[in-house]
């Protein structure tokens, strides 16, 4: 693949925006539109991006852990997310549980949003590992 | 609103229908793509149309106000959507190996899943040395 | 305590196809992982078995949500039976796929997808809620997708695309259902829909939507037209995914259809009973003709899922007790025989070198226990006394005489007979003729712990199939039970909504 030495060299300052982009649709998306989903919709595009300016290679590099196990950290975290709904045994899993710790700024805690970022990991993780096996460098 | 929607969806089924009897496989997976489009918009009919308030709780209030939309069927056909999609990249994918594999996408070049048995040993046998050579050809 | 183990067998898999994917680049941490989740998801199984043996249904509300608005996860018996059963068939998978090639695969990413695949499958048993089976079966699809083409080779490309071009048809015909089923009754949770599907105006329309689950569910189950991509898909997977699959993912069609078609479609009995009366007839024939014709080991046992598949449906078709509890009892002794058939036939793939009949021989004399160890299902297959078969077959044609489905009960009859035509066929061929000149030498040799891996778990599913078979009482019994159940739909509706349902403000137009 022969990107211009332009989009080479701003590759990897380029991918900040889409990353900071991202989360700021994951953290919005508690209580407007965004969430998980789109925040790794855009993420992952980010990724994309940059694979296409440096190769996949330098793109599974900047990623670290392969696809997969994005997948299996976010599967982890958004399934963990459910156990503390035992802390009353007799609630349903997934039952979301909620603190307003007593601070100066309002800052709602709660499961949910761990939920979520589980979604975020594992959107990301599916969209490059699909992307990068439909063009294969090989 | 209904009828054009459903006008719609029959047009979409229509043009599935014919695309999925096509011999080649990228029009199929087109097909699909337009099947599950419809059958998302039937989801969203069936949730009942007419009303342009997004179902979005008011700052301060507990509870939808009575004319906001139905957030069911955008739930699912959100589900629904990401499934559609998963499904497609990855029969894209392995279209995409179909074809490098048989260097054509049209489903008759593809024989070898299907390749005739030979026969056992005393059933009277068509000429012994074609099918073999198929069977290792394949 | 309840609420653990009640998402435990969804949790299980869960975490494990998470873990193991985390761990994708140790493929001998991923194999310890899987084999322990296996394990740790048939003692859950049967734990939650035990629990509504003596207990009744377990019903639980995902995030606390009240019934008809939220997720409900059911287990009644019929769901017990296959989640433990489901159980089973993974513990046994698990350990047979660390026997021959269990490097490659694990380095293709067999165990993350494999668990995926029992996620699916012990969701789909376990949801009360339509577009929740529809997610879990998605599910499946995918992780069974992965699987199929596991090693990549162009036959299991071709079989792939078949496999997967029509069962995403199919997928998108449930989608398009679902659709229609909240337009007409305003709910998704199945209680939900069997408490206003028999007052609806429209029945007309419900009937259709009706047809078109059939038509999806039927597509899964590989029933008589909709049956084309099994046979030309199974056979070209690699040995444990090809058991893991005849034993599962069919069944799951069989149990979408009897449990939507006891509890929503009940009142329309008049119209789905002789349409799944023909339906199960043709689909045992034509199974039964398709394995006839066949010569390689794996297409004539793929051939032999669908005419099995028949006999499930019986139940649905008559609604009797006595029918429902055959195919209950039925599903349960095939899953164990057939796994175990693709079991075997792995086995002598290693020991003969072959598939094909032509080039196999000689086994018997080779490997007696290979041979005891495929009469043993492969007798119990085809209905002979006094194995788990014979008293599938019996009740299943026993209950087709009392509703006087006279026809029924003797296709049932006829094509036992043609099973037993094509097991003696692979018995003769691969067992007793001697050994062919043309033969292939084995492919290598194998060590001891690949061949306890092997043979381990194909011993253990004959001694089920001897169990069911010579001491039937309780199996029966518990059948009889989960067919009631089945039939009982106040009590389900009862136990998934309570005893007052919450009414939807929105009237059903």
């Amino acid at each position: 693949m022969h990107a211009s030495l332009i989009l080479r060299v701003s590759a990897p300052l380029l991918l900040w925006v889409p990353l900071v982009i991202s989360f700021y649709l994951l953290v919005r998306g508690h209580n407007a539109p965004g969430g998980g989903f789109v925040g790794g919709l855009v993420a992952a595009s980010g990724l994309v991006f940059f694979a296409m300016a440096r190769g996949q290679t330098a793109a599974l590099a900047v990623m670290r852990l392969p696809p997969a196990s994005w997948c299996g950290v976010g599967l982890l975290l958004a399934a963990g997310s459910g156990f503390l709904a035992w802390l009353d045994p007799s609630a349903g899993y997934l039952t979301h549980r909620w603190w307003f710790p007593d601070l100066p700024v309002k800052l709602p805690l709660n499961t949910a949003f761990i939920f979520d970022v589980g979604v975020y990991l594992v959107v990301i993780g599916t969209i490059t590992a699909m992307v990068f096996a439909l063009v294969a460098e090989d | 609103m209904e009828t054009p929607l459903a006008l719609t969806i029959g047009v979409l089924v229509a043009a599935a229908a014919y695309l999925l009897l096509a011999r080649d496989l990228p029009r199929v997976l087109l097909g699909f793509v337009l099947l599950g489009n419809a059958a998302n918009l039937t989801i969203f009919a069936a949730g009942r149309i007419g009303t342009m308030t997004p179902p979005l709780v008011e700052y301060g209030a507990l509870a939808l106000t009575a004319d906001a939309a139905n957030p069911l069927p955008q739930a699912l056909v959100l589900t629904a959507i990401v499934i559609g999609f998963g499904l497609a990249a990855f029969a894209l994918v392995l279209v995409m190996r179909a074809h490098a594999e048989f260097g054509s996408v049209h489903a008759e070049d593809m024989d070898a899943a299907e390749a005739p048995d030979e026969p056992a040993t005393q059933a009277p046998s068509p000429p012994e040395d074609s099918i073999p050579a198929r069977r290792e050809a394949a | 305590m309840r609420q653990m183990l009640l998402v435990a067998p969804i949790l299980i898999p869960l975490l494990a196809s998470a873990v193991t994917a985390l761990l994708w680049m140790r493929p001998g941490v991923q194999r310890a992982v899987g084999l322990f989740a296996a394990v740790a998801l048939f003692a859950a199984t049967l734990a939650l078995l035990a629990q509504v043996i003596s207990g009744g249904m377990l019903v639980g509300q995902m995030g606390n949500w009240p019934a008809p608005f939220g997720i409900s996860l059911v287990v009644d018996h019929l769901a017990a039976a296959m989640l433990a059963i489901t159980g089973l068939m993974g513990l046994v998978v698990a350990v047979y796929a660390m026997g021959p090639g269990a490097q490659e695969r694990d380095r293709a990413g067999f165990q993350p997808l494999f668990h995926a695949l029992l996620m699916g499958v012990t969701g789909a048993f376990m949801t009360g809620d339509l577009f929740n089976l529809y997610v879990w079966f998605e599910v499946m699809l995918i992780a069974s997708f992965g699987l199929l083409v596991l090693d990549r080779t162009r036959e299991q490309i071709d079989g792939g695309i078949r496999y997967v071009m029509l069962n995403l048809v199919g997928t998108t015909f449930f989608l398009l259902a679902v659709g229609l089923v909240y337009g007409l009754t305003g709910t998704l949770n199945l209680a939900d829909i069997a408490r206003v599907a028999p007052d609806i105006e429209n029945q007309g329309a419900l009937a259709a939507v009706g047809v078109l689950l059939l038509v999806s569910f039927g597509a899964k189950a590989a029933v008589f037209p909709l049956f084309n991509w099994l046979p030309a898909s199974y056979h070209t997977a690699s040995m444990p995914v090809a058991a893991i699959f005849a034993a599962l993912l069919t069944k799951v069609g069989v149990y979408a259809i009897i449990r939507i078609f006891t509890l929503v479609f009940a009142h329309d009995q008049a119209l789905f009973g002789p349409l799944l009366g023909i339906i199960a007839m043709a689909t045992m024939v034509v199974g039964v003709l398709g394995a006839a014709m066949h010569y390689d080991v794996r297409r004539i046992l793929s051939f032999h899922i669908i005419s099995q598949i028949g006999y499930m449906l019986v139940g649905v078709a008559l609604m009797t007790p006595l029918a429902i509890a055959g195919s209950v009892l039925y599903v349960v002794h095939h899953i164990v025989v057939k796994a175990n058939l693709f079991l075997v036939a792995g086995a002598m793939r290693q020991v003969g070198g072959s598939f094909a009949l032509k080039r196999l021989g000689g086994l018997y004399a080779a490997r007696p226990l290979l041979g005891l160890a495929f009469l043993i299902p492969a007798l119990s297959l085809a209905g002979i006394p006094p194995l788990s078969g014979f008293w599938g077959k019996l009740v299943v044609i026993r209950s087709g005489l009392e509703a006087e489905a006279y026809v029924l009960a003797f296709v049932a009859l006829a094509v036992g007979l043609l099973t037993l035509y094509s097991m003696v066929k692979i018995w003769n061929e691969a067992f007793w003729k001697a050994r062919p000149d043309a033969a292939p030498e084995p492919p290598f040799a194998w060590s001891l712990a690949q061949r306890v891996a092997t043979f381990a778990p194909i011993i253990l599913l004959c001694g089920v199939t001897l169990t069911i078979g010579l001491w039937t009482e309780p199996f029966a019994a518990f059948s009889i039970t989960a067919a009631e159940g089945l039939l009982d739909r106040e009590g389900y509706i009862a136990a998934v909504l309570g005893a007052n349902p919450v009414q939807l403000t929105e009237a059903v137009p």
